[in-house]
C-alpha cells in the first residue's frame, strides 16, 4: 500500500547558559577591558595554555602563574570554508586558522582575515584584531590578520 | 582477566540518506531482528541490551527506554552509550564488558542513527567546547581540513593522494549491498582516471580547503546490532565465533587548539597498546583486514601511519601501492567504509559487524580472499579521540 510518510516539525530551542568559570572569565574580561591576551602555566610540565585552564589535564595539577603574552603567533594550519554554517555567520569564503600565540604551548582555533586566502600559509606571522564592541567572549578577538611588512 | 567473548551474530539495515518509512524504534528493530536471525537466537536468549547513538541528532534523550519495544529491551537490563562518533565502537566494548565481567553471558549491542531528522553540523557543534570553540569552529569538515592541511604542509601530501582513498572507498562500497553511497558511475574506470576526475572535476564542490564533496562521509540513516557471546556459549552459537583479542581507547584534549594535528597520537596510543594485548608483532603482516573509521580520505593515509603500518609521510605510498585494496596485503573498509555511510551512532558498530563477517567468512560479496586471523577495528570522534578493538580468528589464550 503507498502510504504518505507523515513527519512532525520540531520546536526545541532551548536558550543555555554556560558558565565560563573564574579562570576562563580572568582572561575573557582582559580580552574585552585591555586587550590583552593572557595564559596560564602548569607549573611541572611548563606549558602554557591558551585559553586558560584550572588544571593540566597531563599532569593533573592545579596550573600557576598567570603570563601576558602578545597579541602576535604563528599560523599553524589553515582551511577555507565555502559553505554556510548557523554558527559562524560571516561572509564566505571563510579562512579557519590555528593560531599558535608566541609563548603558548598549543593553539586557539580562530578566524583569519584581512587577507586573500591564496596569500595565507602556514607558518604566516599573524596579529590579533579585536572586535570594535566586546562582550567577553572569544569573539572579542574579531580575528588575526597577517604581521605587516 | 575476565570471560572470553566473542562476536556470534550481527545484522544491519541499508545505509540511506533518509528513511522516511520508519521512525527511530523500527529502524532499531530492523537490525535487531537481523542480528538475532543470522545467530539463530530469539529475543528471549538476550541477558542485556546496550544502545547508542548521538542524542543531538534527533533530539531524544531517553532513548534506552524510548527504543524498547524496537530493541527488545522491555524488562531487562539496559545501558546506554553516547560518545560522538565513537559511540558504535564505545556500545561495542561496552557489551565486551558486560559479558566479560562475567555478570551477563548473551548482551546485545545497537547502534542507530536518523542524520535525516536534524542539521548534522549543527548538532556535531554541540561536541565541541560551548564557551572556547563552538563561535569560531565550522563543524567537522572545516576541523578536519585544518588536519589534512597541516599534514599536507608537513609531509608533501597532494590532493590526488587525498582522493586515491576516496576512490578505493568507492569502489569497495558497490561491493556492500547495505552501503549507503554506491557510485554506480565509477564502474570499469581505471583508478588513475578516477582520481583525475574527482581532483578536477568543478561539480565535485571545495567545501573547506583541501576537502571536496568526495573526500567527505556522507549523513545516513542506518541501524546496527552486534551479539556478544562468553565462551561458555560463543561456539555453540556460531561455527566461526570473533573472538575480542583486545580493546581499549583513548582521549587527550578538550580542545582542538591543542590536538597535534601532525600525529594522530590517541589513535597511535591505542592502537599500539591494543596490538601488545593481543600479541601482534607486525600490524601489516599478522592483520588480514581493518574496518577503520576514517570519516574522510587524508585520514586513510595519516592515521594508518599512525597505527604503525607504514612509516611517517608513507601513507600514500601504502594506498597508491595497492596494498589495502580488496586483494592487497591489507585490505582496508572493505564494506566501504564511513566514506560511503555515516549514520553516526551506528558507524562505530558496523566497522565491528564487518570485521566479524570477515573472521567468520559471511562477508558475501565484499569477503576478503585471503585467511584473516585478525581484523582491526576503529571508532573516531569529535576532539581527536579514539576507540580501537581488534578480533581475532583464534580463541584469546
Ligand atoms: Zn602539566
Amino acid at each position: 500500500m503507498d502510504v504518505q510518510n507523515i513527519y512532525y516539525d520540531g520546536r526545541i530551542k532551548i536558550p543555555y547558559t554556560w558558565y565560563v568559570g573564574e579562570t576562563g572569565s580572568r582572561f575573557l574580561i582582559a580580552l574585552r577591558d585591555n586587550k590583552e591576551i593572557w595564559g596560564n602555566q602548569c607549573p611541572q610540565c611548563k606549558k602554557v595554555f591558551v585559553p586558560p585552564m584550572k588544571t593540566c589535564g597531563e599532569c593533573f595539577v592545579p596550573t600557576g602563574e598567570w603570563l601576558k603574552l602578545a597579541d602576535t603567533g604563528t599560523v599553524e594550519s589553515f582551511t577555507v570554508v565555502h559553505y554556510e554554517n548557523g554558527v559562524a555567520k560571516r561572509p564566505l569564503p571563510v579562512i579557519y586558522g590555528l593560531i599558535k600565540i608566541d609563548g603558548a604551548s598549543g593553539s586557539l582555533l580562530h578566524f583569519i582575515g584581512d587577507v586573500k586566502p591564496e596569500k595565507v600559509k602556514i607558518g604566516m606571522r599573524v596579529k590579533a584584531v579585536f572586535a570594535e564592541k566586546r562582550g567577553g567572549t572569544i569573539l572579542d578577538i574579531s580575528h588575526f590578520a597577517p604581521v605587516k611588512g | 582477566m575476565g570471560k572470553k567473548v566473542a562476536v556470534v551474530g550481527f545484522g544491519q539495515t541499508k545505509g540511506r540518506s533518509a528513511r522516511k518509512d520508519v521512525n527511530g524504534v523500527e529502524l532499531i528493530n530492523e537490525a535487531v531482528v537481523a542480528a538475532l536471525a543470522d545467530a539463530e537466537l530469539t529475543i528471549k536468549d538476550i541477558d542485556a541490551v546496550v544502545i547508542g547513538n548521538m542524542d543531538h541528532f534527533e533530539g531524544v534523550n531517553y532513548v534506552d527506554s524510548w527504543s524498547v519495544e524496537g530493541s527488545g529491551g522491555v524488562m531487562k537490563p539496559i545501558f546506554k552509550v553516547t560518545t560522538g562518533g565513537t559511540t558504535g565502537t564505545t556500545v561495542a566494548m561496552s557489551a565486551y564488558y558486560h559479558v566479560a565481567s562475567g555478570m551477563f553471558d548473551k548482551v546485545l549491542a545497537i547502534g542507530w542513527e536518523k542524520n535525516s531528522e536534524s542539521d548534522t553540523t549543527g548538532a556535531i557543534i554541540t561536541a565541541f567546547d560551548p564557551v572556547w570553540e563552538r563561535p569560531n569552529l565550522g563543524g567537522a569538515i572545516a576541523g578536519l581540513a585544518l588536519e589534512a592541511s597541516k599534514y599536507m604542509s608537513t609531509y608533501g601530501i597532494t590532493e590526488r593522494d587525498g582522493a586515491r582513498v576516496a576512490v578505493r572507498e568507492r569502489l569497495h562500497a558497490l561491493n556492500n549491498p547495505f552501503a549507503h553511497l554506491h557510485q554506480e558511475w565509477m564502474k570499469g574506470i581505471p583508478v588513475d582516471q578516477l582520481v583525475e576526475l574527482l581532483v578536477t572535476s568543478k561539480e565535485n564542490v571545495m567545501l573547506a580547503y583541501p576537502l571536496r564533496m568526495s573526500d567527505m562521509c556522507p549523513r545516513t540513516d542506518a541501524a546496527a546490532a552486534a551479539i556478544f557471546a562468553s565462551e561458555d556459549v560463543a561456539e555453540k552459537m556460531a561455527a566461526v565465533p570473533a573472538w575480542v583479542a583486545s580493546t581499549t581507547n583513548r582521549h587527550n584534549f578538550a580542545l582542538a587548539g591543542d590536538v597535534d594535528m601532525d600525529r594522530n597520537t590517541t589513535m597511535a596510543s591505542a592502537a599500539k597498546r591494543a596490538f601488545e594485548k593481543a600479541g601482534i608483532k607486525e600490524p601489516l603482516k599478522e592483520i588480514g583486514v581493518c574496518e577503520l573509521y576514517l570519516p574522510y580520505s587524508y585520514a586513510g593515509l595519516k592515521w594508518m601511519e599512525d597505527y604503525g603500518f607504514c612509516a611517517y609521510g608513507e601513507g600514500p605510498k601504502l594506498v597508491w601501492d595497492k596494498v589495502t585494496d580488496m586483494d592487497g596485503e591489507l585490505p582496508v573498509n572493505p564494506s566501504g567504509g564511513v566514506m560511503s555511510s555515516n549514520p553516526i551512532g551506528a558507524t562505530g558498530l558496523i566497522r565491528v559487524g564487518e570485521a566479524a563477517l570477515q573472521i567468520m567468512r559471511k562477508a558475501g560479496t565484499r569477503q576478503v580472499q585471503k585467511d584473516v586471523n585478525f581484523a582491526f577495528i576503529t571508532g573516531f570522534g569529535g576532539c581527536y579521540w579514539a576507540d580501537v578493538m581488534v578480533l581475532g580468528k583464534k580463541k584469546p589464550s
